[in-house]
């Protein structure tokens, strides 16, 4: 494939050049962009970008290679990342160049695209389906686009669940809704000292409770909270009986047990730099996030509270139920990439359970 | 918590004379700190015996001084103005000392003057060496090691708890003569002798040496509610050995994983937590040692300070405004981002672009000076280019300099290595020249220790340059386009092909190859930017006409076809639609 | 505003309404100009850097503001520039053009010894020098190795330099400032002392230099600002130098010390505005005698031997403000960090030319009641004119020498003026190294001495004087007895 002939098409027509540097292929997807400006792998090796083609705001990518030590997950998740520039020598990251991590996976990628021009765009007209191409022209593509799925409606929770497995040995027990859960995650939660049982999100409360759990996590994950139906049931029917802490899609799934319900943002909260303010103290968190829908905060049922809110749109960012012991923020704490300043969170939910480190 | 009003006139000081390490960028600090105060209602009374400056426009502060910068000048001034309050952390080293001056000589608790964006304690923890250890490790930080030795016998001890290679720094000299690096115990013999004989009180500070190490720089802000951001991480390519004022340094970081940035990010807000930073900006360096992991702190500037300007003006984010209005009691959260005008100042820059800061020198004016790039800066100006990427802002940074003299041309790849041995203000040239000429990257990253990935850029370029040698008339807009976006200038394919620089401006407007200009915006277009500070990029966005036809050729500029024009906003004016 | 350092105010973007971080390189500013065309381009306004577009610019269709850059290089061409002089009648040193390296010597034989090279086009006034004889410039060739085109002047000796920064709109002229360098005539001004009113210069002078000004205001057709610099004789008889139709480094320092803004009236020239239309008052206002020093960064040069001559070194500058201009120079001096001395001891080595001078600075910082030190023939010549001093060893001579005197602190001041040549391993350099070391006050030409002698007669610290107030002391009545004002 010879270059320029990689094409970048969004819904609404919008058409760029670029060119291919990873595995030949069309992808399509929801587009949607990061501004975070590090981490590269371990935002393409996030389950939540399931159904998603990714483009990185920032425009150096692949500067030090890539390798087992930073993944995320056991592949890559969106059909197609976009770039400004990638590299492809080894380095302290691991010893693939880039291009070739992303190739080996299968995965499209491009660079010397305007991603400028593209995160405005999003930016202007709100996130919408597009297609990255090496093998077909503009028109085309745009066809196919078109007549792809939205995200919304789609439950991909189960798509992006990992294999049942055990993790940590000492420690209350913490059974965790794999939704796609971020690898860090389960690091977290182990490395403040829980045993760690991880199920795949589609298993019912009775079965989580079977497992005497002395607190229940709700990890991330791809595709429209809304229709995630299978597990919010699930917790509704986990409220009260067990302490229950959610990240990004869990917290969206608690919230909705609980009575909330979701929005769709206009292009998503994808970066590493949000202003987050906690509302016991008012401090500011600088908060790493991944999501395209938020919780609404009409009418907040008795006995929730909305305990952080983002200072970039005044967004929910956390809850909590304090009687039922629930509670969940919409973003990142365990980072992986970006701002480690909310850790804290793994030994807070874990302490609460009488356990930890 | 709102602005102070218990305080009503603030007495600020400035850097006083441009010197080497202390330049024009305190003008701008200083200015904008001046500024903000006044728009926030204070009487702002200005002190600086630089006439050269913005500040002393006397339509910056209520009240302005030109005198000198020392205490019994400024404790005269006091006594007329009565400041309530001096902000000293927005004049470089000069006011800061200063402001330690009258405090010690007891001119603010004699005039109740208040310190404010700084407390004595918290400057004492970060400039003195001793303190300043003993606070890192309180917070789990390490300094450089270093002995100060008087004789031979104790040096020898101390290269046998350190390790070699080290630094050897006589007291006293200037400059740093008479010292240097030693590895081998022979040379650390002959270089201690010197060295000793060197100094005026036979007094040697030896360093372990980390040369080689990377080095990075932190900008952070923090105010009273603990809320701390970093404004801008930068990269010097010039690793550990040339001062930070001297190196090539790059925004944001470019060869560190994210684990290894954190690492940085917790470490610089730890350092400014445990020095006492509460209202205002400080600059951390860091050096780290890739292959091993290990980090040392190896300063900490309580204050604004050189990297500021350079970060403001590299992410948009203006440090010392935000600094004065800390200084006198508001949050970060309180604050807007004037840039989006929607968002707070808490949050994080995040750039869709890379800067490239590239140091000037002078030593052509100083006949018989050493040339070469040591730790004590040497360098008197800098350029600032940013770029869609890093060889289009190296190569801007480059073309940026307007150089008196030329660079050295090497006769061959080894003269060439020999010369990149030691660090000197042409080292680029040099390493673009023996890139182009059969050295490779292993051999320069040999004699320099660049880290490698920025090689692979430079030979990138090097080869880009290359890539447009012959006649001006061969080039088509495809190459022109190709060559800018790849860094090459138009001087540079001048230079290539033997044509003038205006030559070639002329007929790559004629093919319409012509710039974009983007804005800096601090959020990578997450936000629209109100402000419009551009930097210029060659994009293009063709769209072909129909999936049936020939692809539409490439560099016809910003002329669009009837797909596209359904779908991109409509144009306000045409010269509006050439920013984004 | 385009500009690519990103230290300064003017790369702020809240004080342009766009700004652009790029080079200012033909090319970048082309297409900005493109871009944005704008009704003009100023250029006379950041040194050299766009000076040097200006003309490039023009061509490409793109107006500049103010001045023409024809006229621009008419005041840098040394050739026209001449022909520009004869025809308004006015003198300029003996000059010859040489091409290069070859064509040195004989230029140099033909406008006599002593002779100024340099190249043509200089940004602050590298690799100028000044050569004694045929051999001196020859090792200048050697040194420099210069190309193109070379510049060579008569070298006026004991002349008093004196700049002249003006406004004009192409027909009137009007006089900012006219400032006498501290320091005579072939130390770059940008590394002199300057005083503003001029000491030394009678009404007389000063009105026949703001003529020359304005005739040359009008033959180059100025239109915004204007920095001339003049040479006169102990017997009165004026050569211009230079001209610079641009904004000069002395700009700041002026409208600092006149209150007058100095830019904001050019720019209003150059936007097509008339001289009378600016409102402006028949002479510009004297609030204060103000000083400028240079500031220069010696520490920092392993080597280097901080001698001032023609190569431009200073870094930076400070001001000193004053009713008199013994107040003001010594606030300059505070102001670069070498204060000069109450009481104490105070070192003199002159060279011979110097020496009558010497003498009479000497006596003075007597009176005020220094003690005197001297090396061989200054202290020969201080004592045969009755003064109390003491001979000590130059550091040739062996210890204890004046080196080490400084060193144990026992000096509190160095009026030191080399004998010529600059070199590493000359008594001179160690000296003044060895002061710069102490943190003493080193000062290396005699005029310079002399105004720092007439400070320390004066005594006193000065009054703080605020810009705002308009000249006056800001709180008037506390006494300060001016010292003379003769140099």
């Amino acid at each position: 494939m010879s270059p320029g002939e990689t094409w970048v098409v969004l819904e609404d027509g919008l058409v760029l050049p670029a060119r291919s540097v990873g595995a030949p292929g069309t992808a399509l997807g929801e587009m949607v962009f990061t501004t975070g400006m590090s981490g590269y792998q371990e935002a393409v090796t996030d389950p939540s970008y399931l159904g998603q083609i990714l483009c990185f705001a920032a425009p150096m990518i692949g500067n030090y290679g890539a390798g087992p030590g930073l993944d995320e997950s056991t592949r890559a998740w969106p059909g197609a990342v976009i770039m400004r520039r990638a590299g492809d020598a080894a380095g302290v990251g691991g010893p693939t160049g880039w291009r070739t991590w992303l190739s080996e996976r299968g995965v499209v990628a491009v660079e010397d695209c305007d991603t400028r021009r593209l995160v405005r765009h999003l930016r202007d007209r709100g996130a919408m389906r597009g297609g990255v191409t090496t093998e077909m022209l503009p028109d085309e593509l745009l066809a196919m686009v078109r007549a792809h799925p939205v995200l919304d409606g789609r439950d991909l929770a189960s798509q992006a669940a990992g294999p049942a497995r055990m993790l940590g040995t000492e420690g209350p027990r913490v059974v965790a809704i794999d939704c796609g859960m971020k690898e860090s995650i389960a690091r977290g939660l182990v490395g403040a000292g829980c045993r760690l049982d991880v199920v795949p999100a589609g298993v019912t409360a009775a079965e989580v409770l079977a497992r005497d759990p002395d607190g229940v996590f709700l990890s991330n994950g791809p595709g429209d909270p809304a229709a995630v139906t299978t597990v919010i049931e699930t917790v509704r029917g986990l409220l009260g009986e067990v302490p229950v802490f959610g990240i990004c899609l869990g917290h969206q799934m608690l919230s909705q047990a609980l009575g909330l319900s979701t929005r769709k943002l206009a292009f998503g909260h994808r970066g590493a730099n949000h202003p987050v303010r906690r509302s016991d103290d008012g401090r500011v968190e600088i908060t790493v996030q991944n999501h395209g829908y938020a919780v609404v905060d009409d009418g907040l049922p008795d006995g929730v509270e909305v305990t952080r809110t983002s200072l970039f749109d005044g967004s929910v960012e956390g809850i909590a139920a304090p009687e039922l012991r629930a509670w969940s923020v919409q973003y990142h704490p365990e980072a992986s990439p970006g701002p480690r300043d909310a850790r804290y969170m793994f030994s807070e939910f874990v302490s609460s359970l009488g356990g930890g480190r | 918590m709102p602005r102070r009003d218990d305080i009503s006139t603030i007495m600020v000081l400035g850097s006083g004379p441009i010197v080497i390490g202390q330049a024009g960028e305190f003008d701008y600090s200083g200015t904008q700190g001046a500024r903000a105060l006044r728009e926030e209602g204070y009487r702002v009374v200005l002190v600086n015996s630089n006439p050269a400056t913005i500040m002393t426009d006397p339509s910056v502060a209520d009240r302005t001084y030109v005198e000198p910068l020392d205490v019994e000048s400024v404790e005269a001034i006091i006594e007329l103005e009565r400041p309530d309050a001096l902000l000293p952390t927005l004049g470089g080293q000069t006011a800061l000392n200063l402001a330690m001056d009258l405090s010690a000589a007891g001119v603010l608790e004699r005039f109740g003057v208040e310190l404010i964006g700084a407390d004595v304690a918290a400057i004492r923890r970060a400039e003195d060496r001793e303190v300043f250890r003993d606070t890192m490790a309180a917070a789990g930080l390490a300094v450089p090691e270093n002995r100060v030795v008087s004789d031979m016998e104790a040096g020898r001890r101390a290269v046998a708890e350190l390790g070699l290679p080290v630094i050897l720094r006589p007291g006293f000299t200037l400059g740093g003569e008479g010292g240097g690096a030693a590895h081998t115990p022979e040379e650390f013999e002959s270089m201690l002798e010197k060295a000793l004989a060197a100094s005026p009180i036979s007094q040697v500070l030896i360093d372990r040496s980390l040369v080689g190490w990377a080095e990075i720089e932190l900008e952070v802000v923090r105010d009273t509610a603990d809320n701390a951001v970093i404004v801008c991480s930068i990269e010097n390519i010039d690793p550990m050995g040339v001062h930070t004022g001297d190196s090539v340094t790059v925004a944001p970081v470019m060869t560190l994983t994210d684990p290894e940035l954190q690492r940085l990010r917790d470490a610089a807000i730890a350092v400014i937590r445990a020095v006492g930073v509460s209202t205002g900006g400080a600059n951390v360096q860091f050096a780290l040692d890739r292959a091993s992991g290990e980090m040392v702190v190896i300063e900490m500037n309580p204050r604004v300070s050189r990297s500021s300007a350079l970060a403001s003006k590299a992410t948009g984010f203006p440090i010392a405004k935000i600094a004065a209005r800390l200084a006198v009691g508001y949050t970060l959260d309180e604050l807007p981002n004037e840039i989006t005008g929607v968002t707070p100042a808490s949050f994080e820059p995040s750039l869709d672009y890379v800067a490239v800061k590239i140091p000037r020198f002078a030593f052509e004016k100083v006949p018989g000076a050493s040339s070469e790039l040591t730790t004590h800066m040497k360098s008197v100006g800098e350029v600032l280019a940013l770029g869609r990427t890093f060889g289009e802002a190296f190569g801007k940074a480059m073309s940026g300099r307007e150089l008196d003299v030329r660079p050295r041309t090497p006769r061959d790849g080894a003269e060439a290595l020999e010369i990149l041995r030691t660090p000197s203000w042409d080292r680029y040239d040099v390493i673009l020249w023996a890139l182009a000429n059969g050295v490779g990257e292993e051999a320069v990253r040999e004699a320099t220790h660049i880290d490698p990935w920025f090689l692979s850029q430079l030979g990138a370029l090097a080869a880009a340059r290359t890539a447009v040698g012959g006649s001006l008339d061969a080039l088509d807009a495809t190459a022109l386009r190709t060559a800018r976006r790849a860094g090459v200038v138009d001087r540079d394919i001048a230079v290539a092909t033997g044509a003038t620089e205006l030559q070639v401006g002329e007929r790559r407007r004629a093919l319409g190859v012509r710039p974009t200009y983007h804005a800096v915006d601090t959020c990578a277009a997450e936000f629209e930017a109100l402000t419009p500070y551009y930097y210029a990029g060659f994009e293009e966005t063709i769209a072909p006409r129909s999936s049936s036809s020939a692809r539409a050729p490439t560099g016809s500029g910003r002329g669009s076809s009837s797909t596209t024009a359904a779908s991109t906003p409509p144009r306000r004016s045409a010269t509006s639609a050439m920013r984004r | 505003m385009i500009n690519c350092n990103p230290e300064t105010v003017s790369t702020d973007h809240g004080v342009s309404d766009r700004l652009y971080l790029e080079p200012v390189t033909i090319d970048a500013v082309l297409d900005i100009c493109a871009a944005e065309k704008p009704v003009g381009v100023i250029a006379q306004l950041g040194g050299q850097t766009p000076l040097r577009l200006a003309r490039a610019l023009a061509e490409a269709g793109v107006p500049v503001l103010g001045t023409t850059p024809a006229a621009i290089d008419l005041a840098e061409d040394r050739g026209s520039f001449g022909a520009l002089l004869d025809r308004l009648g006015l003198k300029a040193p003996p000059w010859a053009v040489a091409n290069g390296g070859e064509e040195a010597l004989a230029a140099a034989e033909r406008v006599g010894y002593p002779v100024l090279i340099r190249p043509s086009y200089v940004l602050g006034g590298r690799a100028m020098a000044i050569c004694d004889s045929p051999e001196a410039v020859r090792a200048y060739i050697a040194r420099e190795r210069p190309e193109g085109v070379l510049l060579v002047d008569r070298f006026l000796e004991n002349a008093v330099e004196l700049d002249v920064d003006a406004l004009s709109d192409g027909e009137e002229c009007w006089t900012a400032a006219v400032m006498e360098h501290v320091e005579a005539a072939g130390v770059h001004s940008g590394d002199s002392a300057c005083v503003l009113p001029a000491q030394s210069a009678g009404p007389g002078l000063i009105a026949e230099l703001e003529e020359q000004t304005a005739a040359l205001a009008r033959g180059l057709g100025v239109v915004g600002l204007l920095n001339v610099q003049f040479a006169v004789l102990r017997d009165g008889s004026i050569y211009v130098i230079e001209a610079n139709p641009r904004a000069s480094r002395t700009i700041p320092f002026v409208a600092k010390a006149t209150g007058v803004p100095l830019v904001r009236h050019a720019v209003r020239l150059m936007l097509g505005a008339s001289l009378a239309e600016l409102g402006l008052p028949v002479a510009a206002p004297q609030r204060h005698v103000a000083v400028k020093e240079a500031v220069l960064p010696f520490s920092r040069f392993t080597g280097a031997d901080p001698v001032l001559g023609p190569e431009m070194r200073a870094t930076g500058e400070v001001m000193g403000l004053g009713g008199s201009f013994a107040e003001a120079f010594a606030k300059a001096q505070r102001g670069a960090g070498q204060a000069l001395p109450r009481s104490g001891t105070a070192f003199i080595s002159a060279r011979d030319a110097d020496k009558p001078e010497a003498v009479a600075l000497a006596a003075r910082l007597a009176r005020a009641g220094l003690e005197l030190l001297a090396t061989g023939g200054t202290a020969t010549a201080l004592a045969a004119a009755g003064l109390a001093v003491t001979r000590v060893h130059k550091i040739s001579e062996g210890a204890p020498h004046v080196g080490d005197l400084i060193e144990q602190g026992a000096i509190d001041l160095v009026i030191n003026t080399p004998q010529g040549g600059q070199g590493a391993r000359t008594d001179g350099f160690e000296i003044r190294a060895a002061a710069i070391r102490a943190g003493i006050p080193c000062i290396t030409t005699i005029e310079a001495g002399a105004a720092a002698a007439a400070a320390i007669a004066a005594g006193g610290a000065g009054y703080p004087r605020a810009l705002q107030d308009g000249g006056r002391p800001t709180r008037p009545g506390r006494a300060f007895r001016p010292g003379p004002t003769v140099v």
